[in-house]
């Protein structure tokens, strides 16, 4: 079974993020970019299943031209292909509109599985992947922990806030994982060197027939208003226990009016 | 006055607590009218509580279907009733259900989303929806400029309660589900509820990190949880050494919580951890790290064995209390 995985290039969460006050998009250049840890772990699932199956694994992003470091990453991993549809027009573009991107790339991959991360840290938004699979005419199990597929069924445990259910789909589908359902592999020596003549095709807006007057900022589907950064805090108060330093917690929420 | 759709979470005949939210984030903003997917006739019983929590339209989308379809009735239902009512905003809860019906309808009704607002304005005749960034960073307030504003809101981040409302409108809905597009929900494993309140709403949570050690030793959380009368959380190195379980997970890849008060026992306050607490009024922390990260962010801060400062702690709040 052929599985398109969506990766993305995010600010590292371990670092200090920066959103810039001049147009309030995310300023990419503030912090180290990485892989977002959940499409690693997205690749890792699909990697576990055409090892199974048999099938290639095309990871597929949409980013600036540094993107290919994490399709890259994802290639030293296993991966077989990469797509990489980068284009300025598409800088700053709104949920909606990420999503007609990759839905158009996904539309030429052509895979029988769409594995995507449940959500990304920068964005947040959660509905890039339902937005694609609504484009694509696919069913979506999202939120996925654990994922088995037997000829062209799929068979999901699909986790919210107040449980789990088992949810069956047939196949072609989309999928989103949580970060429970695998742990990625740390790509070896061979892998990274097979990276770098693995094919990654690189596709413009217009490549996917896509007019880019209706992508980027100028044209999303959200607008900004207004935003500020948090108010700077006020130090606290840090005591080494000597005996005594319960008590003086305690002194310090009775103070507060906490208990 | 326009209609602001709310899609209604329901169980066993009751409106979930985040409905009654959400109708009076809608009266914010127009005449609060509900969506509800049913088995036939289970729209009625739940008439007479959305009409107390200020619904004035409720619109059905009912069916005797034996299949569990995963939420794509929702979906059908908002669009069916969004092309009825015209509506000025959709409003759901910044839930994975919510996120994932919010992305279906968005390309539906090739509209824009808004995601886990904290608050909604009709600010000089305009939709707009706060948005907490980054894990509290920075404060971003946006509106919607394609299509019907489509808002998740974030649970309890608003708490009046909507006029009860006398005689609601109710409208049966035609919304036709596409099985080729439905997966099929086999079996629901809800998790028990617990006695303590629940994490996201919680006014105090106190959590444990890496450092609690061990599952057993989590009962030294509880306890301190039981006495101020909170939540208990758990940092994601807690959660996956298989300390506590995942539904308390608190952090960037968890619950955001906001509450008046957060403990935080053996946790390092790594930016993933903060990125989902540290929005809370006031932080206490206890850790044996003089230079852990959550001291940065802590009003009041031990240094010192949480083996030992929090039963101290526990039984120093009792005595105040007593």
């Amino acid at each position: 079974m052929d599985i398109a995985v969506l990766v993305k290039q995010v600010p590292d969460t371990y670092g200090e993020r920066r959103m810039d006050m001049s147009d309030w998009t995310l300023d990419r250049d503030a912090s180290d970019a990485v892989i977002d840890e959940i499409d690693a772990k997205a690749v890792e699932v699909a990697l576990q299943l055409t090892e199974k199956h048999g099938g290639e694994v095309t990871v597929v992003t949409m980013g600036p031209a540094r993107a290919t470091e994490t399709l890259r990453k994802a290639l030293s991993m296993g991966a077989h292909k990469a797509v990489h549809v980068l284009d300025d027009a598409i800088a700053g573009s709104c949920a909606l509109q990420t999503s007609a991107v990759l839905a158009a790339a996904l539309r030429q991959v052509g895979a029988d599985l769409v594995v995507a991360g449940n959500e990304a840290t920068d964005g947040r938004t959660g509905s890039v992947p339902a937005m694609i699979a609504e484009r694509l005419g696919l069913p979506a199990v999202t939120s996925v922990r654990s994922l088995e597929v037997d000829g062209s069924t799929l068979t999901a445990e699909r986790v919210v806030e107040s449980g789990y259910s088992e949810v069956t789909s047939t196949l072609p589908a989309l999928v989103s994982i949580n970060e429970k359902i695998a742990e990625p592999r740390y790509p070896n020596f061979k892998g990274i060197m097979a990276a770098k003549s693995k094919p990654v095709t690189t596709l413009s807006a217009a490549d996917l027939g896509l007019d880019p007057s209706t992508l980027g900022l100028a044209a999303a589907s959200t607008q900004i208003v207004s935003g500020a950064p948090r108010p700077p805090k006020d130090a606290g108060t840090t005591v080494t226990d000597d005996g005594t330093g319960a008590q003086q917690l305690a002194d310090f929420l009775a103070g507060e009016h906490l208990l | 006055m326009s209609e602001v759709l709310v899609l209604v979470d329901h169980v066993d005949g009751v409106i979930g607590k985040g409905t009654t939210e959400l109708l009076a984030a809608a009266a914010r903003l127009g005449s609060p009218a509900a969506v509800v997917v049913a088995q036939t006739g289970g729209a009625e019983a739940l008439s007479g509580q959305l009409a107390a929590a200020g619904a004035a339209t409720i619109y059905t989308a009912e069916s005797d279907s034996g299949t569990s379809y995963l939420l794509t009735p929702e979906v059908a239902a908002l669009a069916a009733a969004a092309a009825a009512a015209s509506p000025r905003a959709i409003l759901l809860p910044a839930t994975f259900d919510g996120r994932e019906i919010a992305g279906r309808l968005a390309v539906r009704l090739n509209a824009g989303v808004l995601a886990d607002a904290v608050d909604i304005e009709d600010a000089d005749g305009e939709v707009v929806a706060t948005q907490s960034v980054f894990g509290g960073e920075y404060t971003a307030k946006y509106r919607v400029s394609t299509g019907i504003p489509i808002i998740s809101v974030r649970g309890s981040a608003m708490t009046e309660s909507a006029p009860a409302v006398d005689q609601p409108r109710i409208v049966a809905l035609d919304a036709q589900v596409d099985p080729a597009v439905s997966p099929t929900v086999v079996s629901q494993h809800p998790d028990p509820i617990g006695d303590r309140p629940e994490l996201k709403a919680a006014t105090v949570v106190v959590s444990g990190g890496r450092g609690v050690g061990s599952a057993e030793n989590f009962t030294l959380v509880e306890q301190l949880a039981d006495e101020l009368g909170g939540a208990v959380g758990a940092s994601r190195a807690a959660v996956d050494s298989g300390y506590y379980p995942h539904q308390f997970q608190v952090g960037q890849t968890g619950t955001t919580v906001s509450p008046q008060l957060y403990v935080a026992l053996g946790i390092s306050g790594a930016i993933q951890h903060r990125a989902g607490m540290q929005t809370a009024k006031t932080i206490v922390a206890i850790n044996k790290d003089p230079d852990a990260p959550i001291f940065e962010i802590a009003d009041f801060g031990v240094v010192g064995d949480l083996f030992s400062v929090t039963p101290a702690l526990e039984e120093a709040v009792r005595a105040r209390k007593g």
